[in-house]
């Protein structure tokens, strides 16, 4: 077990070394540049602007001191569109706020999701499975760019109950629409993907077994069909847990919540090479580590399961 | 008790215990009655760039700019210059000297005095190559002395032409004369800054807990892409007039979003959402709020060989222009209230004459019967269409024109056009270098003054997409530089380009708000739309 945690640590580095190079190289080979403008600066400014940012060096020296400031100084760079942040400011400002509502969303979606599948599958063809799996599909079909507009019609439009968006510190308020918005569709397909495992577990023939030895449902259900139960959910959950944190671009601009997402599509929109690609390794670091974490939770769930 | 009827409870106590007294309060020259809660909540599309002045480069960073700090001149609700720190100036005859004398109560939030030497520091730094600001250009323009040497890094900052020969007077030093070298001055990138909190914090002066500002506000909390707020500042040497106590800016990206939220009362004031005007002006005409800006939406036309051969036939360019049916675009496509063009400077621009066009004369029928003409005379027609392709930056609004437009000289003039959209940074680096047929454009001037957009179509202009080159017309421009009255060559520059067609106008852009009606003092007239967030007021409702 612990030599595979190291074993895919140690491959987990070369990955994110060639996802920042890929990175660097398909932002570099994108047309325009980061003081591109409506405006054209004339080239003497250009030059200024450039040598400030160090642009003016040679890319393997640009890429080379973009590599030694991040493991000497833990430097991801000045941001060359808000000239007095830089990297880890925005990533420090924003993340946390992206965390925050993005792991509440993945509660929300996990706990809510999984409730509602199991219920169907236990109350199997009865019209409670009915009305989960109905309101399944239509969460499904409800992705958070459309939720958001929906919700704040609703919320703040016509009931005036909360606040059309900002973040204020993460208050309550402030929480509930960016979390219904990114959590909905996950839910949905959370609870069909439970159900239909669940179903599966219960029609095997250990849990026959278990019913021929008289034991007590809830028992049955919780101990036994539940663990093998969940592992396609939680195959799924990884992947839905950077999702939510990925994800967070459109709340981000629907709700005007500070978070990350939104840094990271208006650096990809005004060449701001840095904040992309500090938040890129910041995802692709996230992704790694979160898949691993998913690998280690199936051996949990699934005693056959041997690293 | 509920936590419902606890709040209700909690809220009636704060109103009660809260003294009514704002409630009185008049406006001093309107006289209308002042409501208690000054504050004032607007939307900004996304994060300013920054809120130091010399590094600035973004409207809503600069409106925030002009809030927090006073350069020289401010500009009044028509926009006028009328006096900030400065109280006044005075010129050499050959207006290549510039004195302003400063007003000796003016002070930083901190209390130190406002003085020349603050001017004098902040200017170098706009100008210092190791800062590298964006807006170093706008310095440029300025025409200071030693200007372009300082920016190319051949000689050090001190060598700039400004001086302080004393503490209350400002002097600058022109290498070439410049009539309207005061109104520049209303610009954020030449706003004093405070030395010792420069040097102090490094790039985070900016940061509300350190910043010291000179502006009748002051930064109090900013959490960049959701908000900032800046309050009244005690020590600005105005104060007493200011009215609005506090200004929030709330980053909303999504305009209908943004509608929402003012609907909901959030918002005193947001942008029409795209295609709403119409439906808008009539539901809530109160709150619609139209007025001309400084800015052109037109077409570049590519004169180079890079180009479509058939452009090189001005008949064939003058044809294009007369085809297009601006009322149609204006009224039916982009239905925000703009204004036709058949100029590149708009109307509303001070000191600036529409000469007599002929096409503005005419009626679309009379304008499509000569352009037809003129492109049979060119030997294109139905049986021979020319083939065109027109570029335009990826957006619905753009795409809705340049479908319009290549409708109309398709079924008018029997034109064959290929539209392609592309990304803006590709679509800029197309445009800059020439590669493209005709391309979409939109201009926004600098200052209130012609030539911000003649200047474009001047030979040695890095701006000059459609690569035009006329002596003629560089000469009137040249020329209007130092003139006491350029009107009547800008005027003439106008006709060439009607004549020329290096490039064709569609519309004037307005400024499209919802402004809540309880928002006095907005300077409506101000085609800049500079404005200063001390000149509002809200009123009692």
């Amino acid at each position: 077990m612990i030599s595979y945690i190291i074993r895919r640590l140690l491959i987990a580095i070369p990955t994110i070394f060639i996802l920042i190079v890929a990175s660097w190289a398909l932002m570099k080979v994108a047309p325009g540049g980061p003081f591109a403008s409506e405006r054209p600066i004339p080239p003497v400014i250009l030059a200024n602007l450039e040598a400030r940012y160090g642009l003016d060096q040679p890319e393997w020296k640009q890429l080379w001191d973009y590599f030694y400031n991040i493991v000497v100084h833990f430097d991801f760079g000045p941001s060359f569109k808000f000239k007095d942040r830089d990297v880890n400011d925005i990533i420090a400002q924003g993340f946390p706020i992206s965390l925050t509502y993005g792991f509440l969303s993945f509660l929300a979606a996990s706990i809510v999701g999984i409730g509602l599948g199991v219920t169907a599958a236990i109350r199997h063809n009865s019209w409670v499975d009915y009305s989960a799996v109905s309101a399944g599909i239509a969460a499904q079909a409800l992705p958070n760019f459309i939720m958001g507009p929906i919700l704040i019609l609703i919320f703040t439009l016509y009931l005036g109950w909360l606040p059309g968006g900002g973040w204020n510190g993460g208050q309550w308020q402030y929480l509930i629409m960016p979390v219904i918005a990114l959590s909905t569709s996950f839910m949905g397909s959370i609870s069909r993907i439970m159900r239909s495992s669940m179903l599966e577990v219960l029609n095997s023939n250990f849990i026959r077994t278990a019913r021929a030895k008289g034991l007590p449902e809830r028992t049955i259900i919780w101990r036994h069909a539940m663990k093998p139960a969940m592992l396609p959910v939680v195959s799924y959950l990884g992947p839905v847990f950077v999702a939510v944190l990925t994800g967070s671009v459109f709340v981000d601009m629907y709700f005007s919540t500070g978070g990350l997402g939104q840094a990271y599509v208006n650096s990809a929109l005004q060449r701001d090479y840095s904040v992309l690609l500090g938040v890129t390794i910041l995802y692709g670091t996230l992704t790694v580590t979160v898949n691993l974490i998913t690998d280690l939770a199936y051996a949990w769930f699934d005693p056959k399961i041997r690293f | 008790m509920t936590s419902k009827s606890l709040l209700g409870a909690l809220l009636a106590t704060t109103v009660l215990a809260t003294p009514v007294f704002a409630a009185d309060k008049q406006h001093p020259t309107t006289g209308e009655a002042l409501a208690h809660d000054q504050t004032f909540t607007y939307r900004v599309l996304d994060e300013q760039s920054s809120v130091d002045p010399q590094v600035v480069e973004d409207v809503s960073g600069s409106e925030i700019v002009r809030d927090l700090f006073e350069g020289l001149m401010n500009q009044d609700a028509d926009g006028n210059l009328i006096p900030g720190v400065a109280t006044g100036y005075t010129t050499n005859a050959e207006k290549t000297v510039y004195t302003f004398t400063l007003r000796k109560d003016a002070k930083w939030s901190n209390g130190d005095p406002v003085t020349a030497n603050d001017f004098v520091y902040a200017w170098r730094r706009a100008t210092d190559p190791e800062l590298a600001s964006p807006y170093s250009w706008f310095m440029e323009i300025m025409s200071i002395q030693n200007v372009s040497e300082i920016l190319a890094g051949e000689m050090p900052t001190s060598e700039l032409g400004v001086r302080a020969v004393d503490d209350y007077t400002f002097e600058v030093t022109l290498s070439a004369a410049l009539p309207y070298f005061a109104q520049m001055t209303t610009h954020a990138t030449t706003f004093p800054t405070h030395q010792a909190t420069v040097e102090k914090y490094g790039k985070e002066w900016t940061r509300p807990e350190n910043i010291v500002s000179n502006g009748a506000y002051v930064l109090t909390e900013h959490l960049p892409n959701e908000r900032s707020v800046r309050e009244r500042n005690t020590m600005y040497w105005n104060n007493d007039a200011t009215i609005v106590d506090k200004v929030v800016a709330l980053v909303i990206n999504d305009e209908n979003v943004a509608f929402t939220r003012f609907q909901a009362g959030e918002l005193d004031r947001t942008e029409i959402p795209s295609g709403q005007y119409p439906r808008l002006s009539e539901e809530m005409p109160d709150k619609v709020l139209v007025a001309p800006r400084l800015c052109s939406y037109y077409y570049n036309v590519n004169l180079t060989e890079t180009g479509n051969p058939a452009l090189q036939d001005v008949r064939v360019r003058q044809a294009l222009s007369l085809a297009l049916d601006r009322d149609i675009i204006t009224q039916n496509v982009t239905a925000g209230g703009q204004i036709p063009a058949y100029t590149f400077t708009p109307g509303a621009t001070a000191g600036f004459e529409v000469p007599d066009s002929e096409a503005a004369g005419m009626t679309q029928a009379e304008r499509d019967a000569k352009a037809m003409a003129l492109m049979a005379e060119a030997g294109y027609g139905k049986d021979n269409p020319l083939d065109l392709s027109l570029v335009y930056n990826t957006s619905e609004g753009h795409k809705k024109i340049a479908i319009a437009a290549s409708q109309m000289w398709k079924q008018k003039l029997g034109v064959n056009v290929e539209l392609s959209n592309q990304e803006w940074q590709v679509f800029l680096q197309t445009r800059s270098n020439a590669e493209y047929e005709v391309a979409r454009a939109g201009w926004c001037g600098d200052y209130n003054e012609a030539s911000t957009f003649l200047d474009l179509v001047q030979s040695g202009s890095g701006y000059n997409d459609s690569k035009y080159n006329n002596p003629e017309v560089d000469a009137l421009l040249a020329e209007a530089k130092t003139m006491d009255d350029p009107t009547a060559n800008y005027t003439a520059v106008e006709a060439i380009i009607e004549r020329d067609v290096p490039i064709i106008p569609i519309y004037h852009y307005t400024i499209n708000y919802m402004m809540d009606t309880d928002l006095g003092g907005w300077p409506v007239n101000n085609v800049e739309q500079n404005w200063y967030s001390r000149d509002l007021y809200k009123i009692a409702e």
